[in-house]
């Protein structure tokens, strides 16, 4: 309070601030404000305002500004202002302009010939505050009416204007890099300043220049390092200490600096090695800005060309910051422990506890950036977990940002590693119409495509999960709108491919759909077109009434001509599609109608005719559905191609010469669209089909076409090899699989299933490596002495405890120690009692006899978190049969093979190996945390 | 966002690609966005930097001298950092630079004080 004095404003000014410091509202402030507005309006305004006065008036503009309202009609003055001879009045003016103004803004042009003007001013403060106002306020285009000013001033004699003329240049670099790109070498010669704050300053450009373009600045690595030497050794004056610390800001940018310079640069990064131990060693970790220079250590050297020693001392720092209670250093230790993990994986065993810690942790930043983590660190042996974790966080949060960003990461993944619909499905009901479209049409490809690998079965295997489960959630109220769309087009494609719905069931549900959501167009029209395409197929019945609506096509022509390609629409709704909807639903109650004759292949190629025009048309369209095969256990010789009412204004012609060709039945119709054209529009699109005919118009030969014909292929002769009746056994092998799968999606709620999937890795590892991680340990001993859970599972499968290598059973003792007493069957049974987990319910009910086998090995494997992976085959022995079979299938299956079956059976075998420390965890967190 | 946070969580906040690290004196939050590379710790440190420069020019600074005297806080804040970037971590350096700029001041404020003395004394 001392200071109010000097505070040196006039009475006014004091009582606006304090009256908004004492408003209550915002509307009283704003109130407040709008009256000192009307006040400075009428002030500004007087002639022969004193300099002194209209300064202060500025510094009120500025307020009036910072708080939410227009000054603009202050801007004037303020530009004027900066003419002013005072420096103290200049600077004021200067200030004010750099706070009104953005770049763009008109008044910049008058500003330019002051800052000139300053910029050749004998007072190197007036000089000073040019440069400031010309680091705000130049753009692109005023950039060369003062650079050779700027370039001049580099030379300055006051290290202050030197320093600001290098960030002025800087800055004209960062707003259009050519401008200042035959400067360059004045940057190198400002490194070696003699003043370290002009050095200093010379070091951010250089950071965004040495980003560029690495190999140029190769020869400045020994410059850089032996400042850096330097520095570390305190040779730079005082003042230039922070909290004991020489320098740290300079040392974490010449250490960036560095880190770009030695990545994947052997020799480079030998000139590091010395000084970076150096700091290291130097470091004062008890202070905050001692850590961030550590932090900035690590990631430097997790950038450069690895040593091993250096990776070493960063792994410690690392564990030094997960294991600190202050959240700030576990932030940037799951940061570093991030980039750590891209030369060594091995790296993030040992913090498992940490990470999982800091995954539960209240703090949101803290979680995101776990997840970011666990992201980089995602195996297929832990996708799973790490998905799901995803997936219900996704949930969880309501930030649309972050949703949409985690929702295109859990579809990443899902696609890299092995696809499971649930995951898709999860991500699209969830974060909804974030998803980007891309993904649902990714979705579809992956689909209809399969894997790209020649395992048909499996493909179909996928096709046949999705339509269950999207029939199942079909009746749901409320599904977005991108995702009904998917199903819809999944239904429509595949609803009938595997024989287990009639089409009529399909087509029913998909009518509800189109009345349930009467005002999504974009639904509506695509249930309505997989209507047809559905019932083309696999109902004659249907046909009927698609033909007598739209065009008919004799079925052996059709296929003569496209054999099994159909379904390749290209769709586009204008807007009101009622009138379809009620008749096509209509036609469907009335029941099947007389099928049309003979005189097809005039209307074959008046559709190829029509096609051919709409074709650019539709390609312009915003929703597309790209041509995909149709591989269906070969229904009668029928596909058709239905063609949709094309009744755009321009279309309508062209049905009009087809139609009365076509029948009498039909006659009526076009008429009706006629009348309704306006109204509405389907244009349809085929692809793949003009190529048959070798029409020269086809006009959009996307890739998609191309791949629709050589699938075309390949769904052929997948059907002549009987596929239903090897997809009809896959598919009850793939029930019973799903079956097991839903148990362990239970078990995975927790967060310690994250570490079933990483212990599953080092076990495997284990052999080769002897540094047995700690986090490993603790995590099995843990549960054997306090959770009650573990403990008292072991004891049926005690003949396997013995099986690991003696070497490990040091750290499984606990376990194996304390079971021999109980009875496993009572311990069993007080398992499943009220008490337990409820995982631990699941498993019994859901899996039935299988379940005791199941847990005892979850509690087995907690030994066997240490032991290797020979356990692996000792414990299929133990499996049933059943189980067995699965087991050797795993054991094939371990090669990444990125399908739907491959998938679940990796994900059986992550359980089964790592599974138990997912079943203890839990115990383990309620420990920790309760 | 940065308000509902609670006191024991990080000093951080991911924020559409951005994040912003903050600091909290008391009641005022000192705040700033950064870059998703960029070192927080470091941030950190560069915002209590300039807190402590601004506690040696104000001697012992409270909230209402920044209220005050925001352009003051303005300018010390150009000597520190200049777009986005450190521009001096010498305490010293900005300590001087701005006493330079303030002498300037002062003896304006002085030529002023002594105009208005003697347009006082001959108006009297």
């Amino acid at each position: 309070m001392g200071s109010q004095g000097g505070w040196g404003q006039s009475k006014e000014f004091l009582d606006l601030v304090k009256s908004i410091g004492e408003a209550r509202s915002k509307a009283e402030e704003d109130r407040i404000i709008l009256r000192e507005i009307e006040t400075l309006k009428r002030r500004i305004a007087e002639p022969d305002v004193p300099r002194r006065k209209m300064k202060e008036y500025l510094i009120r503009l500025v307020y009036v500004e910072m708080l939410g309202h227009d000054a603009s009609f202050g801007y004037i003055h303020a530009v004027k202002m900066t003419h002013d001879d005072s420096l103290l009045l200049k600077r004021t003016g200067y200030l004010a302009v750099t706070l009104f103004l953005n770049e763009d803004h008109d008044l910049i042009i008058l500003i330019v010939n002051t800052i000139q003007k300053d910029l050749r001013s004998d007072n190197y403060l007036v000089v000073c505050a040019a440069l400031t106002a010309v680091c705000k306020l130049i753009n692109e285009e005023t950039i060369p009416a003062v650079l050779p000013q700027v370039v001049e001033l580099l030379g300055h004699s006051k290290e202050a204007v030197r320093k600001k003329a290098v960030l002025a240049l800087h800055r004209f670099y960062q707003r259009a890099p050519n401008s200042v790109s035959h400067l360059i070498s004045n940057f190198r010669k400002r490194l070696c300043d003699n003043d370290p704050g002009v050095m200093g300053a010379t070091l951010c450009p250089l950071f965004d220049l040495i980003k560029e373009d690495i190999n140029s600045y190769k020869d400045l690595v020994v410059s850089f390092v032996s400042i850096l030497k330097q520095v570390a050794e305190r040779r730079l004056p005082k003042t230039y200490d922070y909290h004991q610390m020489p320098a740290p800001f300079i040392q974490i940018k010449l250490l960036k600096i560095l880190a770009l310079l030695g990545s994947g640069d052997k020799q480079a990064s030998g000139h590091m090695y010395t000084v970076l131990g150096d700091i290291f060693r130097k470091v004062e970790p008890s202070s905050n800005i001692g850590n961030a220079v550590l932090y900035e250590c690590i990631c430097c050297v997790s950038s450069i060309y690895p040593s091993p020693k250096l990776l070493e001392t960063a792994v410690d720092a690392t564990s030094r910051f997960l294991k600190s209670d202050s959240h700030n250093l576990k932030y940037m230790g799951i940061d570093a422990l991030g980039r750590l993990i891209k030369i060594n994986p091995d790296i993030a065993e040992e913090h498992q506890l940490a990470v999982i810690d800091c995954l539960e942790d209240p703090d949101d930043t803290l979680k995101r950036k776990t997840f970011e983590l666990l992201y980089k660190m995602t195996k297929s042996s832990n996708v799973e977990v790490i998905v799901d974790r995803m997936i219900d966080y996704m949930i969880s949060i309501n930030d649309n940002h972050y949703k949409t960003e985690i929702a295109s990461r859990c579809v990443e993944l899902a696609e890299q590693f092995a696809p499971s619909n649930q995951w898709f499905i999860q991500v699209f009901e969830h974060a909804g119409d974030l998803v980007n479209v891309r993904v649902a049409h990714n979705l579809m490809r992956l689909i209809a495509e399969g894997f790209g690998e020649d395992d048909e079965g499996a493909d179909s295997q996928l096709r046949s999960s999705a339509v269950d489960s999207y029939l199942r959630i079909l009746g749901e109220p409320k599904l977005p709108s991108v995702f009904l769309q998917v199903i819809c087009w999944v239904l429509g494609e595949y609803g009938t491919a595997d024989g287990k719905y009639s089409a009529s069931y399909i087509i029913g549900k998909l009518c509800d759909v189109a009345e349930a959501h009467s005002t999504d167009d974009t639904v509506k029209c695509q249930s309505l077109i997989d209507e047809l395409s559905a019932s083309h197929s696999t109902d004659l019945q249907q046909r009927a009434y698609e033909l007598q609506a739209l065009l008919g096509l004799d079925s052996q022509a059709v296929e003569s001509v496209m054999p099994l390609d159909a379904s390749c629409e290209d769709i586009e709704i204008d807007k009101n599609l009622s009138f379809l909807d009620n008749f096509v639903i209509q036609s469907i109650e009335k029941g099947a109608r007389p099928y049309i004759p003979e005189n097809e292949r005039s209307g074959m190629f008046n559709i190829g005719n029509f096609r051919s025009q709409y074709q650019h048309e539709a390609s312009s369209h915003s929703l597309r559905f790209e041509a995909y095969e149709l591989p269906k256990p070969s229904p009668p010789p029928t596909v058709a191609q239905v063609a949709f009412p094309l009744p755009t204004t321009d279309l309508v012609q062209v049905p009009e010469q087809t139609y009365p060709r076509e029948t009498n039945q039909t006659s009526n119709l076009p008429s009706a669209t006629d009348a309704s054209s306006a109204d509405f529009g389907v244009k349809l699109r085929l692809e793949g089909v003009q190529r048959k005919w070798g029409r020269p118009t086809y006009s959009s030969p996307s890739a998609s076409s191309s791949s629709s014909t050589q699938k075309t292929a390949n769904g052929a002769t997948h059907l002549d090899g009987g596929g239903t009746a090897s997809s009809q056994t896959r598919d009850s092998f793939h029930d019973s699989r799903r079956q097991q799968a839903e148990v362990s999606a239970e078990k995975q709620k927790l967060a310690a299933s994250l570490f079933g999937a990483s212990t599953a890795k080092s076990e495997k590892r284990q052999p080769s490596t002897h540094k047995t991680p700690k986090g490993i340990s603790t995590s099995t001993e843990k549960p054997a002495v306090k959770g009650a859970i573990s403990s008292s599972e072991p004891p049926k499968e005690k003949t396997l405890p013995s099986s690991p290598p003696p070497d490990l059973l040091d750290l499984g003792e606990p376990t194996p120690a304390s079971i021999p007493s109980m009875d496993p069957f009572k311990h069993l049974e007080g398992l499943l009692g009220p008490t337990s987990a409820p995982s631990a319910i699941d498993h019994s009910s859901a899996a039935g006899p299988k379940a005791p086998d199941l847990m005892a090995l979850y509690t087995d494997a907690s030994p066997a978190g240490v032991s290797s992976s020979s356990l692996n085959p000792a414990l299929a022995d133990i499996y049933t049969v059943n189980k067995n079979s699965h087991e050797t299938a795993n054991v094939a299956a371990m090669k990444k093979g990125p399908n739907f079956q491959d998938s679940l059976q990796k994900d059986a075998t992550a359980r089964q190996v790592g599974v138990t420390p997912t079943g203890n965890n839990p115990n383990l967190f309620r420990d920790l945390l309760g | 966002m940065i308000l509902t946070r609670g006191p024991k969580l990080c000093n951080f906040v991911e924020w559409k690609g951005l994040k912003a690290v903050y600091r909290r004196y008391a009641s005022l939050y000192f705040c700033m966005c950064i870059d998703a590379d960029d070192n927080e710790l470091e941030i950190l440190e560069i915002i209590h930097h300039f807190v402590e420069i601004l506690d040696r020019y104000f001697g012992s600074v409270c909230e209402l001298d920044l209220i005050f005297n925001f352009h003051k806080a303005y300018y010390i804040l150009d000597e520190i950092l200049i777009a986005g970037e450190l521009q001096e971590s010498s305490k010293k350096t900005v300590a001087r630079l701005i006493a330079a700029q303030d002498s300037l001041v002062e003896t304006a404020k002085e030529q002023a004080s002594s105009i208005s003395n003697m347009i006082a004394q001959a108006t009297k």
